[in-house]
């Protein structure tokens, strides 16, 4: 995500204006309060909403850090303090580590495929002349759906393994075998489950901001290139409208990217059932939901994982906007 | 050779048409098979031959659905409806507030209260969610409505769009505002807000559905059944052993009717919305 952070720095640089003629030294209180009671009405209007991010981002943040240092079995005040023992058994653990190799593998499925699909849908609903809004409606409409009610769509009639989900109704009017697509790991069908459930889901998201980012392009540019002999289609796509929509293929990408990290809910819903969650595909989230809120309850093990993430998210972003060189104002 | 050209573009063109149409019946699918799944009995879902739609609608599923004592769903769309008008009114309220504050109203810090909100934005709440559950559950909010809402209320990402379309509001209408007398406060709740519905709007339909559709929170913290949300419900007899798959299927429907309904009524606000998500013009 990408902010405008100039003018961040502009809030900031006005300050209020000096009085013309030298007046006698406010008293402190005058002087707390600020020009019209501007430093009064800043905290009236901001004070409520930083308080409350302080204390359920800022603090819970801290505290975890505190935690992680600590062998903190079911419990918040612990005092057993272990240094970095948590830190050294999560980096040493093979499933936290599984866990990491798990959203490598789904970001390597997940981004291409929306950025593809998202891209494409914008391309076409852009062109056309008729019912584009209808178009735009379908593609968007998944999005009030949520990942509980798709995963259960997804696992209990398109993909389920019995002879009467529509994948197998389908594969057997061709002949095909039928497939436990959930439960099978050679070869491992569940990451077409997967990740179909979150490319539908959130494909008309992306494609919104494609479209957004397409109607920005001046016409005059499209103009000019046909009077330079650019053949629509593919060659002005490659020249002109894929270079002008960097700024937001920059900005999908880097959200597909947090978004992925951060995938629970459908790896929740679609694989544990009623004898728990299985041992493979365990995205970072739901191995530290099993670790930290699991029945050992290690709040210590799973705080030291949750720093851990954190960092690497903080890393991957600025190395991300470093690579894209965002900020750039070229588009 | 103008002709040929002529064929092939309308050619393209038809092509693109039909591959979009069939790409929007792709799209269509899992609704289709909510409603059809959820209006059949049992028998019809589970035949070994596939009907395009049950025979006789079984209406009577959407009654039986909230009569079944194992599947909450009477209680958990109230909390769900609770929890989610909660969250998007809070939201709202504090976010347009600070978002106007750290626009509108010179004070000297005003810079850094931003970057440390906008930090927050770095740390994506899904890592601070082990965190999160230490503080509530230390505040005893653990399966309450407060411990629901309360945590999720503040928003960075709210308060960055609403700061970002309080700088282009016109200043002019302010200014007279301020001549006829009236303070910040009375200037934001008398001429600024009126003004601005469209980003409150979009604002508040995001949050909505995202609030509605919120699970780890809600699964983390709703631990009684009497705090389920409609998403936590839905999940545990989707993961449970003995499924009625009728009746999880119409609850399933029941519960994305609403916001079926809100997203088609207010699309435009959400699309706004969505395209206000931060990225450079």
């Amino acid at each position: 995500m990408s902010v405008r952070t100039t003018e961040g720095a502009g809030a900031g640089a006005e300050t209020s204006p000096q009085p013309a003629s030298p007046a006698p030294r406010p008293s402190f209180g005058a002087r707390m309060l600020g020009p019209q009671r501007r430093n009064l009405w800043f905290w009236v209007f901001v004070g409520p909403f930083a308080v409350g991010l302080g204390l359920f981002t800022y603090v819970p943040l801290a505290w975890s850090v505190y935690l992680s240092f600590f062998d903190a079995h079911n419990t918040v005040t612990p005092t057993d303090f272990v240094g970095l023992d948590n830190y050294t058994s999560m980096l040493g653990d093979d499933a936290f580590l599984g866990s990491l190799g798990t959203f490598l593998l789904f970001t390597v499925f997940i981004v291409p495929a929306t950025f593809a699909l998202s891209l494409g849908l914008a391309l076409m609903v852009n062109r056309l002349r008729f019912a584009q809004a209808f178009f735009r409606s379908v593609f968007f409409l998944p999005t009030a759906c949520s990942y509980v009610v798709a995963s259960l769509i997804w696992k209990l009639s398109i993909f389920n393994g019995v002879r009467f989900g529509l994948a197998n109704t389908v594969l057997g009017w061709f002949g095909g075998d039928q497939t436990a697509w959930l439960s099978t790991t050679h070869p491992p069908w569940y990451w077409l489950v997967i990740v179909t459930v979150r490319l539908w889901l959130q494909a008309g998201f992306y494609m919104i901001l494609f479209l957004a980012g397409l109607q920005r392009i001046s016409p005059q540019l499209y103009e000019a290139a046909a009077v330079d002999g650019a053949r629509p289609g593919w060659q002005v796509f490659r020249h002109l409208t894929f270079p002008q929509l960097r700024a937001t293929s920059v900005a999908v990408v880097l959200l597909l990217v947090i978004n992925a990290f951060q995938a629970f809910d459908e790896f929740y819903n679609l694989l544990s059932d009623a004898r728990g969650y299985p041992p493979y595909a365990r995205p970072p989230l739901v191995y530290l939901y099993y670790t930290a809120l699991g029945r050992e309850q290690n709040l210590g093990l799973g705080s030291a994982g949750a720093v851990i993430l954190a960092l690497i998210i903080a890393v991957a972003t600025v190395v991300q906007a470093r690579w894209f060189g965002l900020g750039r104002k070229e588009d | 050779m103008h002709d040929a050209h002529d064929a092939l573009t309308r050619a393209g063109r038809a092509l693109r048409i039909v591959l979009l149409i069939a790409l929007a019946l792709l799209f269509l699918i899992p609704f289709y098979l909510l409603v059809r799944n959820g209006l059949a009995t049992e028998q019809d879902i589970t035949a070994p031959d596939w009907t395009f739609f049950p025979h006789d609608l079984q209406w009577s599923n959407l009654t039986e659905v909230f009569r079944d004592p194992n599947l909450p769903m009477g209680r958990a769309l109230l909390n769900s409806t609770l929890i989610a008008v909660a969250t998007t009114v809070g939201t709202v309220l504090l976010a347009s507030l600070a978002g106007y504050g750290l626009a509108r109203i010179p004070y000297r810090h005003s810079g850094i209260v931003f970057y440390a909100i906008l930090g927050t934005l770095m740390v994506p709440a899904a890592v601070t969610f082990v965190p999160s559950f230490v503080l509530v559950s230390s505040l005893g909010w653990i399966s309450t409505l407060r411990g629901l809402v309360i945590p999720t209320l503040f928003s960075a990402f709210a308060c960055f769009i609403f700061r970002q379309y309080f700088l282009g509001f016109p200043k002019e209408l302010e200014d007279a505002a301020r001549v006829d007398g009236l303070g910040y406060w009375r200037t934001y709740w008398r001429i600024v807000v009126p003004n601005a519905r469209p980003v409150f709007a979009a604002v508040g339909t995001i949050v909505f559905i995202g609030a509605w559709n919120a699970f780890l929170w809600p699964l983390v913290i709703g631990q009684d059944q009497e705090s389920w949300t409609v998403q936590v419900a839905l999940s545990t007899f989707t993961t449970a052993q003995n499924l009625n798959l009728h009746e999880l299927f119409v609850a399933a429907a029941v519960s994305i009717a609403p916001l079926v309904l809100v997203f088609l009524l207010l699309q435009r606000y959400i699309v706004a919305g969505v395209e206000r998500t931060g990225i450079d013009d």
